[in-house]
């Protein structure tokens, strides 16, 4: 992003700024960019400061950015039920474990799809854009993941999304970037293709494993669909799925499903598990801003 | 030597394209590339697995598909299923309910990220703009789940903001569940598509606008041209690639009404006009157990996507521009 921003507004410090209309322009431009991040921030602040408000306070006022009085009584409720805790642990490792998978095949796969001498290269490479462009549906996929046996378990969240196909061409488009004197050389010296591939290129390809890494774990993190599709034991939630039956289909009995003994503070519960479900991907935020636009930017421009 | 066999071609004298000058014998490719071989057949086999066995599933499509008959074993029935489809009550509905959402999406949420990259680029103060790129991307990484729910707390008809501030505007007091009512659907769908996507629209814009020569708008002064001068003659014409690309895949995906979301928004009160195709094959499919019937639902939709996704790249071929292929 700061690369390709910086050469711009220069023309603009330059430029003849006298004009009047020129001047009201600008002003207008600004409020209105103000405005639209304004829009995008506040309700999220609105969430994490209504997630330590009392209840009473939730429903009095309208809208506030800091709570008159903090209480943790949403996070304690949520934290102290099994139901929540399982469902933590369970979208925590199913991420962990699917970006790993997700990272391993989609880099292995790109690397011989990178050798322009590749026999059979171009055949694999049209097999993969034209799963950009057709697949085979909801149902059809369904019944694959059903006859491998795979419903109810956790490998459905992870198997049937392991490679994204616009990733895989990026990470190609980089290997072929990738300066082919190294690997030359450590072919000389004896290596085979797969000892070049660990030994040097994945150690060159750091930056870019740790974007996509973070890619595929928010891929996972925030998937709704496949947790709907393909696990139905209520023992096996996501965090996302729980979101849901949280705050929208039915408060009343996700939560007696989570705890019968404990009164909960309801519309605080439904805030603080929005934040606690969100959170994560804003911790990583930072990281994931740094190497996106250049991922993306790759991927727009080659092929 | 085994090591002798690894090297590849490019380690031969540069003069002529390895590419066409090698042609091997295929036992010969593979014996001499089998390490590169043997790391493609993982990924493969994935696609092959989740990407080409149920391309070759939608066959159920013309059968009628019991699960304990298989593939092979259900007796074929032709274009029952589509005749069923499309005769049927639910395709009119089905049809409006998701054109109506794909004309309101291109006509504000193709179109927002657009203006706002304009906009962002025409931002003297380097810092601001960064900041405001920085927050506005910010919704792009939360999930649908999450989306849904800040618009359940936002709009719920009892402690919801937007709500009470409806009611101040309207000066009406009845409590409105937002969520429950099929005149407020496309809005809020629509509002939830700008509210996550139009921040990270900019990127494949701005990046765009970022391979503009400055010598072009130096030029452009020189010769007097003002500020929406530069923007008609200069900035415009270098997003326009861009713009087509951006419109043909969207094209693409008409039918695509994003599965999570509407799935999300939909209750039992708002079906009439939240139902579209995808939701619609999850429910005949996946709830009621109909996989032939849903299975050619959902390939109506796909074939429907290719047609458009070749007509759209062909019109803008015709119209002088790039194209995707």
């Amino acid at each position: 992003m700061t690369t390709m921003t910086e050469t711009k507004p220069k023309k603009l410090a330059v430029n003849n700024n006298s004009s009047v209309g020129s001047r009201i322009f600008d002003t207008l431009n600004v409020v209105a960019l103000v405005g639209l991040a304004l829009i995008t921030v506040l309700p999220l602040i609105y969430v994490l400061a209504a997630s330590f408000a009392t209840e009473p306070e939730i429903a009095a006022r309208p809208f506030f950015l800091w709570p008159h009085k903090i209480v943790t009584e949403a996070y304690e409720y949520i934290f102290a039920t099994p139901t929540f805790i399982r469902s933590l642990l369970t979208t925590v490792v199913v991420t962990a474990v699917g970006m790993v998978v997700q990272v391993m095949l989609t880099f292995t796969m790109a690397y011989p799809l990178a050798k322009r001498y590749l026999p059979g290269r171009a055949l694999v490479l049209n097999l993969v854009i034209f799963t950009m462009v057709f697949t085979g549906g909801m149902i059809p996929t369904y019944l694959v993941v059903r006859d491998l046996g795979l419903l109810d378990s956790y490998w459905a969240l992870i198997l049937p999304l392991a490679i994204n196909p616009f990733y895989l061409i990026i990470v190609k488009s980089f290997f072929q970037e990738l300066p082919q004197a190294l690997e030359e050389a450590a072919r000389i010296d004896g290596c085979n293709e797969m000892g070049v591939f660990f030994k040097i290129v994945l150690p060159l390809s750091k930056p870019i494993i740790a974007t996509f890494s973070l890619f595929y774990a928010v891929a996972i993190w925030n998937d709704y669909m496949s947790p709907l599709l393909y696990i139905s034991d209520p023992d096996k939630w996501t965090l996302q799925i729980l979101v849901r039956q949280l705050v929208a289909t039915d408060p009343a009995a996700a939560l007696a499903q989570m705890d019968r003994t404990w009164v909960p503070p309801e519309q605080g519960v439904k805030f603080a598990i929005i934040v606690i479900a969100t959170l994560p991907i804003l911790f990583f935020y930072p990281f994931l801003q740094k190497h996106f636009a250049k991922g993306v930017l790759i991927g727009g421009v080659k092929e | 030597m085994a090591t002798d066999l690894a090297t590849p071609p490019t380690a031969a004298p540069k003069a002529k394209k390895p590419k066409r000058a090698d042609k091997v014998p295929l036992g010969t490719a593979v014996l001499r590339y089998r390490w590169l071989y043997l790391m493609l057949l993982p990924g493969l086999a994935y696609f092959v697995i989740f990407k080409y066995l149920p391309m070759y599933g939608v066959t159920i499509a013309f059968q009628d598909y019991l699960p304990f008959l298989g593939y092979s074993g259900s007796p074929w029935v032709g274009f029952k299923h589509f005749e069923q489809l499309f005769s049927g009550p639910d395709f009119t509905r089905l049809l409006a309910n998701t054109l109506i959402l794909a004309a309101l999406h291109i006509l504000f949420v193709f179109t927002a990220p657009v203006i706002v990259a304009l906009m962002l680029n025409e931002l003297r103060v380097n810092i601001l703009k960064r900041s405001i790129q920085s927050l506005i991307y910010i919704p792009h990484f939360l999930s649908w789940t999450i989306v849904a729910a800040l618009t359940y707390v936002l709009f719920a008809a009892d402690f919801g903001v937007i709500a009470a501030w409806m009611r101040d505007l309207l000066g009406d007091t009845t409590k409105i569940d937002y969520m429950a009512q099929e005149q407020w659907f496309r809005e809020i769908v629509i509002m939830q598509q700008l509210w996550k996507m139009t921040g990270w629209g900019t990127i494949i814009y701005l990046a765009a606008l970022a391979g503009v020569d400055p010598n072009l708008y130096e030029a452009a002064r020189m010769d007097g041209a003002s500020r929406f001068r530069q923007l008609w003659h200069v900035t415009l014409p270098a997003i326009r690639p861009t713009v087509v690309v951006m419109a043909i895949l969207a094209s693409g995906n008409l039918l695509d009404s994003g599965f999570e979301q509407i799935w999300l928004m939909t209750t039992s009160l708002n079906r009439e006009v939240a139902e579209v195709f995808d939701t619609y094959v999850y429910y005949a499919g996946v709830q009621n157990g109909n996989f032939s019937y849903s299975t050619a639902v959902g390939l109506f939709k796909g074939v429907a996507g290719v047609i458009l996704i070749f007509g759209s790249n062909w019109l803008a071929k015709r119209m002088g521009q790039r194209g995707l292929f």
